[in-house]
């Protein structure tokens, strides 16, 4: 099994999947995160998902694990990259990932994070 | 290119093997990317369901020729579990035996062009998919 790494950028976590998901990947990158929010105390979690060519229901829910994860923990986490083939893949499959905030790319996700900054 | 490929599914990484033997031959039948995606999210729903709730099986990946000419990319799942006891449930929205949302099987049907189901209770579940090029 492979592992997602997770950078700390100032108070932002930043995770960049580049592999082709597994389940016990993904399982493991929301332990790590979760670790990682306790013990850094960070406020955002950037999940670059540009290399990501596929997100079905169960890596769906993950992500929005991640999200409701995150914000136990008082910080947002904001899923940026997303393909368009993906956006309209998981439309169709009925998945809204619903509670997690979306921006265009990284940067914009910066942005979005950095309005709520202290 | 062989026409036809047989993979195994027994475990996580398998899955990930399947998906991306289905969007090689997906590519090279001329699916566009969206079809593609859509055809490989699918066939990773019903990989994952043929390995944890069939106890793993097979992908069986085919090239077809519809009867009006059309290339597509047939892919088989079969495994040797327990089977579906109500196979019109199995394939309603948010019905789930495994804690999670329910949408596997429906969702991957949603996906796909064709989409036969055949489960005999005790020997196993059988999904076979169809996406053609447009």
């Amino acid at each position: 099994m492979e592992r997602v790494p997770i950078l700390k950028l100032g108070r932002t976590l930043f995770v960049s999947i580049q592999i082709d998901l597994q389940d016990d990947s993904v399982m493991r990158l929301q332990e790590d995160l979760a670790d990682e929010l306790a013990a850094t105390a960070a406020t955002g979690v950037i999940i670059d998902i540009t290399a990501v060519e596929i997100v079905d229901s169960f890596i769906g829910r993950m992500l929005t694990m991640i999200g409701s994860i995150s914000r136990l923990f008082d910080a947002e986490t904001v899923l940026v990259g997303m393909r368009p083939a993906v956006a309209i893949t998981l439309t169709e499959l009925g998945l809204s990932l619903r509670g997690v905030r979306t921006a265009l790319n990284a940067e914009k996700g910066m942005k979005l994070l950095s309005g709520r900054a202290r | 290119m062989t026409l036809m490929d047989e993979l195994p599914i027994q475990s996580g990484d398998d899955v990930v093997r399947v998906r991306q033997r289905v969007r090689v031959v997906a590519a090279d039948s001329g699916l566009s990317l969206v079809d593609q995606t859509k055809l490989v999210t699918a066939a990773s729903e019903l990989a994952r369901n043929a390995l944890v709730y069939g106890g793993g099986g097979t992908a069986r990946i085919e090239v077809v020729t519809s009867a009006a000419g059309r290339a597509g990319v047939r892919v088989g799942f079969s495994d040797d579990g327990p089977g579906i006891a109500d196979v019109d449930l199995a394939l309603t929205d948010g019905w789930t035996t495994g804690g999670g949302l329910g949408l596997g099987l429906s969702g991957a049907r949603r996906l796909v062009d064709e989409f036969e189901l055949t489960s005999k209770l005790g020997h196993g579940t059988s999904v076979v998919v169809i996406k053609w090029s447009r």
